[in-house]
């Protein structure tokens, strides 16, 4: 059981996830998880595959609910019966955006305009405001000359950046990013981090999840490390980074064989950060 | 993907090949779609509403010049639209001549009426009415095929099942073959990949039942994917506000090409009708 709040007597949290646990059948996906996120913080969460990490994201999107335990969105409970509701599932809805890892998956319209289009459309927002926003986002995504296309037809990149587009046109103030930058090619990675960076002090909340080191300190405030469905530690993301030992037990650091100049062919663990 | 003129002699380069083809087809058609043609520049709806308007009295027309007719209209449009005549050729106009040519293959034979020739060695009889009938069952599908084929190479998809709003196709049911025809190309890839992983690691001949069982535990993986993929779909609709209700925003307003052609297209409609009844 893990219990970790950063910057707990500040604010009041967007969200409070208290001592929750998720099973996939006999698999413990989440187990008694506790965490704080709050308001206008970019929170990374760090994690090997399996660790729990996507799962506490479809909970925080309310797409599924803890076997124990609870999560609070704004003070109110995320129940379903809540999320159903007329009220407060549309505000969440509006409020709350979910990129999915898998583009194909989120991307399930005919052409990017109308994927772009769905979420306004569900939340039944006036024609002539859908479309100016469509136009607003797609402009800011660098993805206007796309909006006649199918889909099927992208690259993974232009797929993502078309699934995060299909969030924020909608204009969350929450963002739920599930591995941004996993399978893309070096530029379009480099776009996806642009965007992450360049969200700093925007006002919103975005919680990331990913397993790869060199990104963490770039798009975060906040750093949770999750293992076997516990937070094993929380802390700002150049704390985490320089443990180590912390990160070798998590399997977030690898080694793997390379050649040094002089020839010599050795493996041990190491990251791939940049100096200043 | 497979190169196309690769030697498909096996099962799985067959069933690869025919992944690809189906792609490469698709890929055919959106490209004509979006050529710089005369119905490329029409609005769907008042494409799909004349192309209807002309296959309807092609159906019913009893007289071969109103056919002849319609079917001249289809050519010149697939023409003004940069259609290539090859592509009508082998898709439409060879396959239909072939497919209706063998159910129409005994009209001229057991049609009662005026005999106008007997077939050497046999001695059967061929009557006009009977040519008369299967000339009229030839004509009038080439026509209509031609129209429809017509119809979807000149227009997205994704724009042929938006305009079938305005013959009053539910919007869920819309939505439904939208999304359909957006999944079928990633299950038609995620085939293709596990058909050619599957051929990579594979030597020689595989027997009739090994060929069974690939086909059947291939099919049932997909069908697993199928499932995967269309409960996290779902879980990403809900995402983004799915409540069980779907919209779509209205489309484009007409222009004024597009109100004279849909005129156009009533009054050869019309007067096919009236030359053909």
């Amino acid at each position: 059981m893990s219990s970790i709040n950063l910057n707990a007597a500040e604010q009041p949290a967007v969200y409070e996830v208290c001592d929750v646990t998720y099973r996939y059948r006999e698999v413990t996906a989440l187990d008694h998880l506790n965490l704080a996120v709050k308001p206008g913080r970019r929170v990374v969460l760090l994690g090997a595959n399996g660790s729990g990490k996507s799962t506490l994201l479809r909970i925080l999107n309310g797409l599924c609910f803890p076997d124990e335990g609870k999560v609070h969105f704004c003070g109110k409970p995320l129940t379903e019966e809540n999320i159903e509701s007329d009220g407060f599932g549309l505000e969440f809805r509006r409020r709350v955006g979910l990129v999915f890892q898998n583009p194909d998956v989120q991307l399930f319209c005919p052409t990017v305009f109308d994927e772009v289009a769905f979420g306004p459309l569900q939340l039944r927002w006036p024609d002539e405001q859908i479309r100016r926003r469509i136009s607003e986002t797609l402009g800011m995504m660098e993805i206007t000359h796309l909006k006649e296309r199918s889909p099927h037809h992208l690259s993974m990149g232009e797929k993502k950046r078309v699934a995060l587009a299909s969030v924020l046109v909608l204009d969350p103030e929450i963002l739920l990013l599930d591995e941004p930058t996993a399978a893309l090619d070096p530029k379009s990675e480099s776009h996806m981090i642009d965007f992450l960076v360049r969200s700093k002090g925007g006002g919103k909340t975005i919680v990331t999840t990913t397993h790869d080191l060199d990104i963490a300190e770039d798009i975060a405030d906040d750093c949770f490390v999750f293992h076997e469905g516990c937070i094993v530690a929380g802390a700002p993301p150049a704390e985490i980074l320089s443990d180590l030992s912390l990160l070798k037990r998590t399997d977030l650091l690898h080694s793997h064989l390379h050649v040094h100049k002089s020839g010599e062919v050795h493996a041990h663990p190491h990251l791939h950060q940049h100096q200043e | 993907m497979a190169p196309r003129n690769r030697r498909r002699s096996g099962f799985m380069e067959r069933t690869a090949a025919s992944f690809v083809d189906a792609l490469e087809h698709t890929f055919y058609a959106e490209e004509t779609a979006r050529a710089d043609g005369l119905l490329q520049h029409l609005d769907p709806r008042v494409k799909l509403l004349g192309i209807l308007a002309l296959i309807l009295p092609a159906a019913a027309a009893r007289s071969f010049a109103v056919m002849g007719g319609l079917f001249a209209v289809a050519v010149l449009l697939a023409a003004a639209s940069h259609v290539s005549f090859g592509v009508l050729l082998r898709r439409v106009w060879i396959a239909v001549l072939l497919f209706t040519g063998v159910i129409a293959l005994p009209a001229p034979f057991v049609t009662p009426g005026h005999v106008t020739y007997h077939l050497p060695w046999l001695g059967w009889a061929i009557t006009s009415q009977g040519l008369e009938s299967a000339g009229y069952l030839v004509l009038r599908v080439e026509t209509a095929a031609t129209l429809c084929v017509l119809l979807v190479l000149t227009t997205p998809w994704n724009d042929v099942l938006k305009a079938l709003r305005v013959l009053r196709v539910p919007v869920v049911m819309v939505t439904i073959l939208g999304m359909t025809y957006r999944y079928v190309f990633l299950l038609l890839e995620a085939a293709h990949d596990m058909f050619e992983s599957r051929r990579s690691r594979m030597v020689g001949e595989l027997t009739g039942r090994e060929r069974r069982r690939v086909a059947a535990s291939s099919a049932g993986v997909l069908m697993s994917k199928t499932f995967d993929l269309s409960s996290e779909v779902y879980l990403a609709m809900q995402s983004r506000g799915f409540r069980g209700e779907v919209y779509i925003l209205d489309g484009s307003r007409m222009q004024s090409f597009d109100w004279i052609m849909l005129a156009g297209f009533t009054l050869i409609s019309a007067a096919a009708f009236w030359w053909g009844r």
